[in-house]
């Protein structure tokens, strides 16, 4: 068995290194494209949990709770009977959701307030200040008091996690308007007449995409630890539906008659982080000015 | 001369890429320098002329470039076959190198003291009161004031003249036989300029030192050096006394670049064109308000700067008024003002009758188009993500132009810049500083302006391009009857193009009037001084003869 994962993943990651290198026009490093390999698979893993599951995440069987490993039960069953694997396995849609929903929901926000603080002092000096005074509550905590505000569903989860995330978009976008503002190639568009959200859409903005890619994927890590420490603590989404966090908070209780009720989700929410931490410093590496200017 | 044993001796040194396929940026050259002479390195951008001294000093960036052959014997000693420690000790104790940014050549959180402190330490095992000793001793030499309190300064204290004198005594100060000058002068204005390369033939002569001096302006290279090495494409293709290569140049390189550089008589003013006086300040100020902070309500309101004080100037269509002025002198901050990507304090702007000043960024918009900018620097003034005709069309566009017809204007101005016409779908990275600027060019006259300011524009340029770019500009002033308002620092330029000249002087005008008479006959005694500090200024380089 070991032998034909490792024939069959041969070809994949030869792949990956040739896309990976045309996207990134530096040839990756080999801890790149393992954790681009492994984010790739929790991703077939969440896409495909139906087919992969072997029983339904949230059926419940009392008869069978608290079971070890089995053929039957790949990883045994939880307190109240659910089959671990197939709960292991959907962890990882709201995992995914979570991270890519609010690295997203971040630059859809944070985007245009930092390219419009960026740009116009007096919003600057107004906004900014309130983004200090959001950074200035920590993240878990207001997660937790909105989260606790509302009901927590998934929009309610993601947009708790977004909201002290918010700021660092801001300030980076800003940070980049700033500079680029005194290109003389914006004065240049001043002086030709081009309207001001003109010079903001065409000029300013693609020159913050770079870092903006890296910091999603700094956010993305983030925001899918957060979600499993909420879920943890109890504030996350309720038990119904599986997540990594709320399959260990549940765990944790009997792990020591079962390692499989913590250890595996576990195991796939650090992998997943790690790996998207690596790619985010890969991305950090290749899209380094500095970089690109010596390549061309 | 070559009887005596030189201090560097290069022999046929190749230096190259450090890839898989190796490109050659230096392809075997060769020259020596005898004890107390200055050699000139003298080319233009990409001759190799930097990588040869920092191969000298075992400087090259690790990974990028490489020695792949020759020798650099200094005194004797091979430098490429020395180890890392032995280059470090050979390096301030018997070679020194002094670089073309004093900002950014000394560390801004130590004392000059300490720094200067450190060279000693490092080299010798004097006790500390003796190494300060030495110090003040050095700082002497280098005619800085006050040495005392220089020793405690930090570098953001100095000038950019004292920090270059540091840099000198730094370099100096454990008496190397070679000292490696890149390009020293050139971030600095002429009167700085003039100061520096005396004290280095001064210090020179004094303790017999060899020069290496690596520089771009022919004018320097008239003033200092004894021999001059030619630098083209990684080769070297004249070597010689500085007289013979400035009077009787051998190969058809040396030619054009010294007929490139333009010479200080200025040229005969034009016929006025016409009378439509297109561009019209009166009385501009532009003053900055002191930073407050909120003890400043009890306190005396200090006074602002004026960058820019009373200046007024009349520009008709057709003509060059050339702005001259060191740095700090509010040149640039007029051009702003006028062009008003910043907010006069008061005075008056005209374009072409049109009231300018005062406008709100509404009210701005249809005059707009009538006066537009060249910038100094062409790799940033063109937004490198879009395309030439992108970036040429932007302008009409946004007056109503149609797409297409916009396009085809473009195709047009890039041939009347001397650009192909596929340069249209091309990025700016693909194009030379030169081309850029012409693009530049392409991109002001696209919105059919009645001025054009051109801040430094053919400062960054290398001379022959520059004179290219020159002719250009002054051949669509012909063609279109545009109006040029120069900006520039370099007189020989301005002598050039200018058919009037305003000189500036820390934000006032200094003298105005004709370019014959300004620069040919000054009153000021500022513009005097100016002229008189001009590198080069006893040789004409266009007629290989000493000016008369």
């Amino acid at each position: 068995m070991h032998a034909q994962t490792v024939s069959t993943e041969m070809p994949a990651s030869r792949g990956i290194h040739k896309l990976m290198s045309k996207v990134f026009r530096v040839r990756p490093k080999t801890a790149t494209i393992i954790a681009a390999t492994i984010l790739l698979l929790i991703v077939l893993m969440a896409i495909f949990a139906p087919m992969i599951a072997t029983h339904d995440p949230v059926e419940l069987s009392p008869a069978n709770r608290l079971q070890g490993m089995s053929a039957e039960h790949l990883l045994g069953t939880d307190a109240y009977g659910r089959d671990l694997f197939s709960r292991v396995v959907y962890g990882a849609q709201v995992s995914l959701t979570v991270g890519l929903g609010v690295a997203f929901l971040c630059v859809l926000i944070g985007l245009p307030l930092g390219l419009l603080t960026g740009y116009f002092r007096t919003l600057d000096a107004i906004l900014m200040r309130f983004m200090d005074g959001l950074m200035a509550i920590p993240g878990i905590l207001a997660a937790i008091a909105i989260v606790s505000l509302t009901s927590a569903n998934l929009w309610t989860l993601m947009v708790a996690i977004m909201v002290p995330e918010i700021p660092q978009i801001v300030r980076l976008v800003r940070s980049q308007v700033l500079a680029t503002r005194e290109e003389a190639f914006v004065e240049a568009a001043v002086l030709m007449g081009t309207p001001t959200r003109t010079i903001l859409w065409r000029h300013l903005m693609p020159n913050t995409f770079a870092p903006l890619i890296v910091q999603c994927t700094y956010i993305c890590a983030a925001a899918i630890l957060t979600e499993a420490t909420l879920s943890f603590l109890g504030v996350g989404l309720s038990s119904e539906t599986p997540t990594w966090g709320n399959i260990m908070s549940e765990g944790r209780i009997y792990f020591q008659l079962n390692p499989s009720m913590i250890l595996w989700a576990g195991l796939l929410l650090s992998l997943c982080i790690l790996s998207v931490n690596l790619l985010g410093d890969a991305a950090r590496d290749a899209l380094d000015p500095k970089m690109k200017r010596r390549e061309g | 001369m070559s009887t005596e044993n030189p201090v560097l001796k290069v022999d046929s040194l190749v230096v190259e890429t450090d890839s898989k396929d190796p490109k050659q940026i230096l392809k075997g050259i060769s020259f020596e320098i005898q004890p107390g002479e200055t050699l000139c390195l003298v080319g233009e951008s990409g001759s190799g002329k930097s990588v040869s001294s920092l191969t000298t000093m075992g400087l090259l960036p690790q990974g990028a470039l490489r020695a792949a052959g020759g020798r650099i014997l200094l005194d004797g000693e091979d430098l490429l076959q020395a180890s890392p420690k032995r280059i470090s000790e050979l390096r301030g104790s018997r070679m020194a190198m002094i670089f073309q940014e004093p900002m950014t050549a000394l560390n801004p959180v130590l004392t000059v003291g300490r720094q200067l402190d450190e060279v000693l330490a490092c080299h010798t095992s004097e006790p500390a009161n003796k190494r300060r000793e030495r110090v003040l001793d050095a700082l002497e030499q280098v005619h800085l004031p006050d040495i005392e309190r220089m020793y405690d300064s930090y570098p953001h204290q100095l000038s950019g003249g004292q920090r270059q004198r540091i840099m000198i005594a730094m370099a100096l100060l454990l008496k190397p036989k070679l000292l490696i000058a890149d390009e020293p002068t050139t971030a600095l204005d002429v009167t700085t300029q003039h100061q520096i390369l005396k004290l280095i033939r001064e210090l020179q002569e004094k303790h017999g030192t060899a020069v290496l001096f690596i520089t771009h302006d022919m004018g320097v290279v008239a003033d200092i050096a004894h021999r001059v090495c030619v630098m083209h494409f990684g080769v070297i293709v004249e070597q010689g006394e500085v007289k013979q290569i400035l009077s009787n140049p051998q190969k058809q390189y040396t030619r054009d670049l010294l007929s490139a550089v333009p010479s200080l008589t200025p040229r005969e003013a034009r016929a006025l064109r016409g009378p439509r006086l297109v561009l019209d300040v009166a009385e501009l100020v532009k003053e900055y308000a002191p930073p407050r902070s909120l003890l400043s309500w009890f306190k005396k309101p200090k006074a602002g700067t004026k960058a820019v004080n009373n200046i007024s100037f009349k520009l008709y269509e057709g003509r060059t008024l050339g702005i001259v002025g060191e740095s700090g002198s509010g040149k640039s901050t007029l051009a702003r003002c006028v062009m008003r990507l910043i907010d006069p304090t008061d005075g008056v702007i005209r374009v072409d009758g049109q009231q300018i000043s005062g406008l709100t960024a509404v009210g701005l918009k249809p005059h707009r188009h009538r006066i537009q900018m060249i910038f100094q620097d062409p790799y940033r003034s063109l937004n490198p993500r879009r395309t030439v005709g992108d970036s040429l069309i932007e302008g009409p566009m946004n007056y109503g132009a149609q797409r297409e017809a916009a396009l085809g204007r473009a195709a047009e101005l890039l041939q009347l810049v001397g650009l192909p016409a596929d340069a249209i779908d091309r990025f700016p990275h693909q194009f030379s500083g030169g081309q850029r600027q012409r693009i530049a060019i392409a991109r002001a006259l696209a919105m059919e302006p009645d001025v054009i300011v051109a801040d430094e524009a053919v400062s960054a340029l290398d001379v022959s391009v520059q004179a290219q770019v020159l002719a250009l500009l002054d051949d669509i002033q012909e063609r279109l009857g545009i109006a040029v308002l120069f900006i520039t620092h370099d007189l020989r330029v301005a002598a050039q193009i200018c058919d009037d000249v305003l000189v500036m002087q820390r934000g006032k005008v200094v003298e105005y009037g004709p370019a014959s008479d300004v620069l040919g006959n000054p009153s000021a005694e500022y513009t005097r001084q100016l002229i008189e500090v001009a590198p080069g200024r006893s040789w004409d380089f266009a007629n290989f003869s000493p000016a008369s």
